[in-house]
């Protein structure tokens, strides 16, 4: 597809790969709604797309709060025009440290779905239904390998990312004749905030940087018919 | 806390509302489901929807040290916009019963919030509740700081706060109505997926939907205020498409008439792309050019609707039509049932 002028969201666009994806999608002329809960990294994201040129804008929002998806969705619609493409980015781990199922709280387990389930539900649904009007629209989803895989201690963020897989999976199976896309992109062990929270021993010579991952993620919207 | 629960929860309704399909040419209603829509239309017929977001037009705020609550109501094509003040309270209390705003005059300064600050540029003769006001900043810290601080506007029959998604289409793209334009409310995707099946086109228009009411007598008797429109060129291409084929256009409600009839009717007839507005009123007696049948609520005889609903109605159905709808029990509001004139 086409990435010069298309209406693109990132959410959780304010550092890792969300920051990576916002970098690149800026230089390949996107125009760009980022979003995150961090008013200052966002900002200072959407600073460096622009001192190159680019168009970005910073919406301060949680995904996971409900009111959040019409929010972000009109924002966009008013400054970027109706969204060609929003890829789900943000996420969170749930207990940090991580935690077995035995010892994780409702409280942490229900920010875990909040995040990377409700929220990317709730602002996919603010969207599909123009998108299936154009006919046209890309839906990307960032998943993990702990979606498929069940590693221990990884209990609330590998159920919320299985169930955003299924979810990607059961839209496109009600969408894809309106030409709305659905895409699953499993990134990959990266060099992040969240992997350092999750992987506190990890050598990080052996991850991936996220402007690698970015750059591949791109490379597949661009090579989506 | 449990407000936020409750008016999540009732973002997508899943109870189909009744339909009243109204059979000018036969002089026939028909009591059916919105679900039956598809079924009523014909392979080559065309579906025109407005895609207007609904703004969170309604802000609170304060000018002078005095409570006002000002709902915009349409934003100008040199970046000014209109809005209606209201004076202290909110929806709970209904429009007609709200007190009056403090007398507003150009270069008042608005105080609405974090970020959220206007001046008065001009007051209008209709009402001195009418104001041309721009926001300080540019467009984007406008935008920005208005989805937090602002709140759909909201009606008096609704006991809980509205949320910003209930008020939303299921195909809302664009923000720039100041209250939903509810016609389409019910047309959820998998009915639109079905209206596609059947080879019934659907094409979009963005139209400003205004205030429905201020509550104001001399206000409402000049609404609808002139609304800018946008017309795509494949929209355009569909309808010329359509009609030469023989097929219906349906106009999914009211904006999408005014739209559609007052851009041609402003270009002699032709219907061509773009952006323009809109001062045309359809009541009685006015002949639609291009548009076949209505999709849109159920209307009373007291509303600024029902006027537009007659345009379609032949003399003796209107009758008949508020007969029906009052005894068959048809939920007249944003969230009620619909109409479909349509022969």
């Amino acid at each position: 597809m086409e990435l010069r002028g298309a209406a693109v969201i990132v959410t959780g666009a304010s550092r890792g790969l969300g920051a990576a994806l916002a970098e690149e999608l800026g230089r390949a002329g996107a125009r760009l709604v980022l979003v995150s809960r961090d008013h200052e990294a966002l900002d200072a994201v959407v600073d460096r797309i622009r001192d190159r040129g680019g168009e970005a804008h910073g919406v301060v929002a949680d995904v996971s709060a409900p009111e959040s998806a019409s929010r972000i969705a009109g924002t966009s619609g008013a400054l970027v025009g109706p969204a060609e493409v929003v890829i789900h980015n943000a996420g969170t781990l749930g207990p940090v440290p991580l935690a077995p199922l035995a010892d994780t709280s409702d409280g942490d387990f229900e920010q875990a779905l909040g995040t990377n389930l409700l929220g990317p539900f709730r602002l996919t649904r603010a969207l599909v239904g123009s998108m299936a009007l154009r006919g046209r629209g890309m839906v990307v989803l960032v998943s993990s390998d702990a979606a498929s895989t069940a590693y221990a201690g990884w209990g609330a963020y590998g159920v919320s990312k299985a169930a955003l897989e299924h979810l990607g999976r059961i839209w496109d199976a009600e969408l894809s004749a309106s030409g709305v896309r659905f895409l699953t992109v499993d990134p990959g062990e990266m060099d992040t905030r969240m992997h350092r929270e999750a992987v506190p021993e990890a050598d990080p010579s052996t991850l991936l940087r996220p402007e690698e991952a970015a750059a591949k993620v791109v490379d597949l919207l661009r090579k989506a018919p | 806390m449990k407000h936020a629960a409750q008016i999540a929860t009732a973002v997508v309704e899943h109870t189909p509302g009744k339909l009243l399909h109204v059979d000018p040419r036969r002089g026939t209603l028909t009591d059916t489901r919105i679900d039956a829509l598809p079924e009523l239309l014909r392979p080559g017929d065309l579906l025109v929807v407005n895609d207007a977001a609904t703004l969170p037009a309604s802000l609170g705020g304060t000018v002078r040290g005095e409570q006002i609550e000002l709902r915009l109501a349409g934003e100008e094509p040199d970046g000014t916009w209109r809005a209606v003040a209201f004076g202290a309270g909110d929806w709970r209390t209904p429009t007609e019963n709200r007190p009056p705003p403090p007398v507003l005059a150009p270069g008042d300064e608005l105080r609405l919030g974090p970020g959220l600050r206007a001046r008065v540029v001009s007051r209008s003769e209709v009402s001195g509740r009418l104001v041309s006001i721009r926001f300080e900043g540019p467009a984007e810290r406008f935008w920005l700081a208005l989805y937090p601080r602002g709140r759909p506007v909201q009606y008096a029959y609704e006991p809980l706060p509205l949320s910003l998604a209930r008020v939303q289409t299921p195909y809302a793209a664009r923000p720039w109505a100041s209250e939903m334009p509810s016609a389409g409310r019910p047309l959820r995707v998998e009915l639109l997926g079905r209206i596609r099946s059947r080879r019934v086109g659907i094409a979009t228009l963005t139209h400003a939907a205004g205030l429905s009411s201020t509550g104001d007598p001399a206000l409402d008797s000049a609404l609808p205020l002139p609304e800018r429109y946008d017309l795509p060129a494949a929209t355009v291409a569909a309808v010329a498409d359509t009609r030469r084929r023989g097929g219906r256009v349906v106009a999914v409600g009211t904006t999408v008439v005014r739209a559609l009839e007052g851009a041609a009717l402003a270009r002699g007839g032709d219907l061509l792309p773009g952006p323009g507005v809109t001062d045309l009123r359809i009541g009685r007696g006015f002949v639609p050019r291009l548009v076949t049948g209505l999709l849109s609520g159920v209307h009373g005889r007291d509303s600024s609707h029902f006027e537009l609903l007659s345009a379609f109605l032949p003399g003796p159905l209107e009758l008949l039509y508020m007969l029906h709808t009052a005894a068959g029990g048809y939920r007249g509001h944003e969230f009620g049932d619909s109409t479909l004139v349509l022969g």
